[in-house]
């Protein structure tokens, strides 16, 4: 209820119905269901989104894929269909989001996904991304390994897909840098005890460990190492940049680092960020609608994506009417040539083959202080 | 691997292996009496746990709106069932265990026992999670008495399922830690101990004593076993099956959430927590046939310690592993043993 309530200042301010020049954007998120912890802040920040762009009001329409591929195939279906919308933002987990860019390339709709999505050539040519890759995240850790002296790496992950790609990540990054990996362990996110895996990390005596797992699971090997008394560095990923993670992890979680989206830090960044003025605008709003500590770097990705979208627009108003076929694929090519495009996530700059369009500036390392995440310049 | 790995991995291993043995006495205490394979027996652990989280934080915990629902439910099937003399003393009781009992507890917690001290808290935690059993008992079980081992179980798997979803409901998908009660650190030679892995260690043990007595000793306890050699020849003694099978699952929940709060403070609990630990628990009890008690516990040390020593070697293959030891032990038991005819 109150969600919807925090929606209507956002309904209101829209006209009732299109007018010929109105850009419709369909949003579907996942705003119930396992990915709601993404979704619910995705579905948040739809009201600070962009209102108009290149003269032309821009009116969303928001639905919810209850993390469910089916559900998000038969949204972006209707978005392309009876809204006859001009581009979909969505979804917030890899599967729904899949489902929702093969549609979207189907019927040549541009999509945005607010998730790291992997597609066949054919759909990626319309499918765009406000995330930043494992690569990207995992890249900044590596810089922190190299200023720090870390020669032997241990890594502990989840025993999934996210472990995986975490792992396989992390291995092809540190090709040729004189990183070793010297121990490659896995627990399982409901696991009452990973002392084994502890142990045997501690053992092969790293400078470092890296953490390869997401949200309060992750606190159990950190809680493991810290009874072995082990000093070295942590390392965490992006996932685990939530409150949960603090409040499980207590003390042991003091000093453990973490890759994460500029915007979770916006106040702290230095003045030279680009993403400093607008993640600090962004912040205040979004607490200011839902309370103090509530923004994510979720919410910050439905952000991107109202950006990049409002950024293609004045250029493809030029080329064809919203809610013709012309504009549509004008404001494809529009995504795909992205430059320089400042967000609260990063600064955007999109290619044929690059449509995450993300580099080092869309993400930064932050440390758990005193029970706080805390910027930690590199 | 040293010896003070192999000691670490050990301690770690009887820890585990403890509480795993106190869910294997559990189901069989419930098998025994009801026939019911509990499979949501894991389910009182996460219950258990996250409801004194919920009170440490000074939350409302979900499980206090769970168990009034529970409690009405029950006790109007119960209402509805009563038959034969003494009713008014019967609804009287009805009333009493079902509909006050419920109330009394939220009271409690409205009027602050949570916030007295821990001791206060782990109580209302209990008595916030032990009445589950029997209202479940009374609401899915106590009609199916006469059906079959299978319809049963099928049953006990629907329960856990609802058990999970109300428990994402009320808790909530993120995991909680509580308090550790005890703080104190032993060093002895290079294994360091804490207090609070000790704790659940005596606590246990003390458990299994105060079953041991219980099923031998006390009058109860014997009528306990009486029904799981024959339910019918203890009924001929005037012995309730019913009232037998309400003792059960009391005796099952009040174990599991003990299990849950003492094991808490170790590890992180989520609402869906309790099936693997359940399950690694219900392993042992296959180990004791479900039947015997001390070849259950021993069961449950051997999953506990070969669980440690896999997470070690091969930390991605440690579940495979554990469970993968059961088909060995199915086929020793059942070379060992002769069949009765199937039901």
């Amino acid at each position: 209820m109150k969600r919807l309530l925090n929606m209507l200042p956002l309904l209101a301010a829209l006209p009732v119905s299109a007018t010929a020049a109105d850009v419709t954007v369909c949003v579907t998120v996942s705003a119930t269901g396992p990915a709601a912890s993404l979704g619910i802040p995705e579905q948040n920040s739809v009201q600070f989104l962009p209102t108009s762009a290149g003269g032309a009001n821009i009116r969303y329409i928001v639905y919810d894929d209850a993390t469910d591929p089916t559900a998000a195939t038969r949204n972006a279906r209707k978005c392309a269909e009876s809204d006859k919308a001009d581009v979909i933002i969505g979804s917030s987990a890899v599967p729904t989001s899949v489902a929702a860019a093969t549609v979207a390339a189907e019927t040549s709709t541009p999509i945005v996904s607010l998730s790291p999505i992997n597609v066949p050539a054919n759909v990626n040519q319309w499918a765009f991304r406000a995330v930043q890759k494992n690569e990207q995240m995992a890249s900044a850790l590596l810089e922190h390994m190299k200023k720090s002296g870390v020669k032997k790496l241990g890594f502990i992950g989840f025993a999934d897909a996210y472990g995986e790609d975490w792992l396989r990540t992390i291995t092809e990054l540190l090709k040729d840098t004189g990183i070793e990996i010297v121990a490659t362990e896995r627990f399982a996110r409901n696991d009452t005890s990973v002392t084994g895996q502890v142990l045997k990390l501690v053992a092969s005596r790293p400078d470092a460990i890296i953490i390869g797992g997401s949200g309060t699971p992750s606190a159990l090997p950190v809680t493991g190492l810290a009874d072995r008394a082990y000093k070295g560095i942590i390392y965490q990923t992006h996932g685990s940049a939530t409150a949960d993670y603090i409040r499980v992890g207590g003390k042991a979680a003091e000093g453990s680092i973490l890759p994460v989206g500029p915007v979770v830090v916006a106040e702290q960044l230095p003045d030279s960020h680009p993403s400093k003025a607008l993640g600090v605008e962004y912040t205040k709003k979004y607490e200011a609608a839902f309370g103090k500590g509530s923004v994510s770097a979720f919410g910050g990705m439905m952000f991107d994506a109202g950006q990049l979208i409002s950024a293609a627009i004045p250029d493809a108003l030029k080329k064809g009417e919203p809610g013709t076929a012309e504009f549509r694929q004008a404001l494809r090519d529009g995504l795909e040539n992205l430059r320089e495009v400042v967000s609260v996530n990063g600064v955007y700059t999109t290619g044929p083959d690059d449509h995450f369009g993300h580099d080092e500036r869309s993400r930064v390392l932050i440390t758990v202080k005193d029970g706080h995440f805390q910027y930690l310049p590199l | 691997m040293d010896s003070s790995i192999a000691i670490f991995l050990a301690q770690d291993g009887i820890l585990n292996g403890s509480i795993y043995a106190l869910l294997a006495v559990a189901f069989v205490i419930l098998f025994s009496v009801t026939r019911v394979i509990f499979v949501a027996q894991g389910d009182f652990v996460a219950y258990g746990g996250l409801t004194l989280s919920a009170l440490e934080r000074g939350q409302t915990p979900g499980s206090l709106w769970v168990l009034l629902v529970f409690g009405i439910v029950a006790g109007l099937l119960e209402l509805g069932r009563a038959r034969g003399f003494g009713l008014r003393q019967r609804y009287r009781a009805i009333i009493l265990a079902y509909f006050l009992l419920p109330c009394a507890v939220a009271a409690a917690h409205w009027l602050g026992m949570g916030e007295l001290n821990g001791a206060c808290r782990i109580l209302l935690a209990l008595a916030l999670v032990v009445p589950l059993g029997p209202y479940i008992y009374v609401i899915f079980f106590k009609g199916l008495a006469n059906s079959s081992t299978l319809n049963l179980l099928i049953v006990s798997v629907g329960v856990h399922w609802v058990l999970t979803g109300v428990g994402l409901l009320s808790f909530g998908a993120e995991g909680y830690r509580t308090n550790e009660m005890l703080s104190a650190v032993y060093q002895i030679g290079p294994l360091t101990i804490t207090s609070q892995s000790l704790s659940v260690i005596v606590l246990t043990v003390a458990i299994m004593l105060v079953l041991y007595f219980f099923f031998n000793r006390s009058l109860e306890g014997k009528a306990l076993r009486a029904t799981a050699i024959s339910t019918r020849g203890a009924r001929l003694v005037g012995i309730s099956a019913e009232s037998a099978g309400t003792r059960a699952f009391t005796m099952a929940s009040a174990i599991g959430a003990a299990s849950g709060i003492l094991i808490s403070p170790i590890t992180t609990l989520y609402y869906d927590s309790g099936f693997l630990i359940g399950l690694k628990g219900f392993i042992a009890a296959i180990i004791g046939g479900f039947a015997s008690y001390p070849a259950a516990v021993i069961g449950a040390l051997g999953i506990g310690l070969a669980e440690a020593f896999c997470s070690f070697w091969a930390s991605a293959l440690k579940d495979a592993i554990v469970f993968g030891l059961v088909i060995p032990v199915l086929i020793w038991r059942s070379l060992l043993s002769t069949h009765p005819e199937e039901e």
